[in-house]
């Protein structure tokens, strides 16, 4: 058997074990297995590349990899549950610069080894390098974004989009008509990175997951572009397979919170950024944890309704506490879980498993949305949109449309929130002035210890 | 490898990519979006593979970079991938109710 045929026999394996460990990710029984199985078909994968004969200068191949790791490992370690979605931003960023830059340098090479490359390789290069110039530059945007170190929506003039993507277009025909000028392609580099840019600013955070998810897809397509390209199987099957799967899990997201990708990318351009309708006004009732531990005690049925400001306040283990002493009361508590709760679809699942919440308790937002009219009690922790009534009746809210939890249908209302500020998509939310609601106000895990010492004492 | 081969490569995974995500639960979609995102760091070979013999310094250095950005992409998102799904590792303890 000859080298090359060694290294198509791994790449098989490694495909295979990409395709199994996606099948298995769809489950949670197999989800983490699923996990460690793409894992060491990506380590057959780059091992197989290494015995490639072509491969020269370890240096550089050792380098790369060791700065890599050395960044990788300990941020992929130290960062936050509530942080991850940022994260994968990032990481999916990097992979995206990543094949910005091999088809730079492919195509530098190819012009110093006499000339144009033919356009069965020039056309996919000049594909890769756009798209994953837009994917590095638009996930670094949603990673500041998800960050909240740039605030706000930034409309963007659909005029300014739509040139970019006419210079972009004309840059690529110069190029693939046969220019051989090196600025050119360091042009068109940078002109997709700014459409990136552009693109991405004047989208909402709550639409982020989709943008993400979108953009995870467009890696995975230029990735099979520079295998086309570079004549490597490897890239060109996963590519793909991530290009293929990232597209469909983005339509299931955008399906979830009833957004279609167009409007997720488009709403944002021209429209002068939506009016938000600040109309409620209305007085607000504060309460007390005395009061709240009295009203949950004497409950049925207990609905707890995560959101953002939980995670931030590291409350989920307060709750889990002060939910296992209603039940020891006999109170049924059940949690309400909005697809996009917290920043990231299954981020509330990740954080009230970790206090050992366990899983059947945790109803999604279909399921429980008809348990609402029997509710006592909906306790809101720190979930501002996915609460929203405006959603269904305010026509021009940014967030009309969205599914939310029903909470106004319950009997009685409790938000635990640490001010009056409105939720991530800079909404003002009715549900806080309506009479059945009363806010406990202070951070969400001080306030649920309090309301917990209340219950006991009772 | 000639084009066509290629593309029929490329469109076959498509179907299998399309194929294998049918229908996911919501918990599931981060995690498989995490996972998904590792997958790509498989630019990381297109780095290796753009080796050439005779790179000048500037090349070096966009290639370094390349092998970097990949190796984090591919690291960091099995990891965090890891990370998200810890909780179904934890499945047996069911009851905290003591």
């Amino acid at each position: 058997m000859s080298r090359g045929d060694l290294i198509a026999l791994l790449y098989i394996v490694a495909f295979a074990m990409f395709i199994g460990g996606l099948h298995m990710l769809r489950g949670p029984r197999t989800a983490v297995r699923g996990n460690q199985v793409a894992a060491v078909g990506m380590a057959i994968a780059v091992i197989a590349t290494l015995i490639d004969q072509r491969i020269g200068d370890w240096v550089l191949i050792v380098l790369g990899l060791v700065i890599g790791t050395a960044i990788g490992v300990p941020s992929a370690r130290s960062v936050r549950m509530t942080a991850m979605p940022q994260m994968v931003a990032l990481f999916n960023g990097v992979g995206g610069g990543a094949v910005a830059l091999i088809s730079l340098v492919e195509y530098r090479e190819a012009l110093e080894e006499g000339g144009n490359p033919p356009l069965d390789t020039l056309i996919p290069i000049i594909f890769a390098a756009i798209i994953g110039s837009i994917s590095f530059w638009g996930s670094n945007v949603a990673f500041l974004k998800l960050q909240e170190s740039l605030k706000g929506r930034f409309p963007i003039p659909r005029p300014a989009a739509a040139g970019l993507a006419a210079l972009i277009l004309a840059i690529a025909i110069l190029i693939a008509a046969g220019t051989e000028m090196e600025w050119l392609f360091w042009l068109l580099v940078v002109a997709a990175g700014a459409l990136g840019v552009l693109s991405v600013l004047p989208i909402g955070g709550a639409d982020m997951p989709v943008v993400i998810s979108t953009l995870n897809a467009f890696t995975g397509l230029s990735a099979a572009a520079a295998g086309v390209a570079l004549d490597n199987t490897a890239l060109i099957v996963a590519g793909m397979l991530v290009g293929a799967s990232g597209s469909i899990l983005t339509k299931q997201m955008a399906e979830a919170m009833n957004r279609s990708i167009g409007n997720v990318f488009f709403s944002g351009l021209g429209a002068g950024g939506p009016a938000v309708a600040a109309e409620t006004g209305g007085t607000v009732r504060s309460t007390s944890a005395a009061d709240v531990a009295i009203q949950l005690s004497y409950a049925r049925l207990v609905v707890v309704v995560p959101g953002y400001g939980m995670a931030v306040a590291q409350a989920q283990r307060a709750v889990a506490d002060l939910a296992s002493e209603l039940e020891r009361r006999g109170v049924e508590v059940l949690y309400a879980i909005h697809p996009v709760a917290g920043r990231m679809p299954g981020h509330m699942n990740v954080l009230l498993a970790e206090a050992d919440v366990p899983y059947e308790k945790l109803k999604e937002m279909d399921e429980i949305n008809g348990e609402f009219g029997r509710t006592d009690v909906a306790m809101v922790i720190g979930a501002n949109d996915v609460t929203n009534p405006a959603a269904r009746t305010v026509a021009d809210s940014p967030i009309y449309g969205m599914p939310i939890l029903d909470v106004d249908k319950a009997s009685s209302i409790i938000v635990l929130k640490r001010s009056m500020s409105s939720g991530f998509a800079g909404v003002d939310n009715p549900l806080f002035y309506d009479p059945k609601t009363s806010m406990l106000f202070g951070d969400a895990k001080a306030s649920v210890g309090e309301v917990l010492a209340e219950v006991n004492q009772l | 490898m000639d084009l066509l081969t290629e593309l029929a490569i490329l469109v076959l995974a498509a179907f299998v990519g399309f194929e294998v995500i049918s229908k996911v639960p919501n918990t599931l979609h981060t995690p498989l979006m995490s996972g998904t995102n590792a997958i790509h760091g498989i630019v990381l070979l297109g780095g290796l593979l753009v080796i050439g013999p005779a790179d000048g310094i500037l090349e070096d250095i966009l290639i370094v970079i390349a092998i970097a950005f990949g190796t984090i992409n591919v690291v960091g998102g099995f990891l965090v991938t890891d990370r998200m799904l810890g909780m179904f590792k934890s499945k047996p303890t069911e009851k905290p109710d003591e």
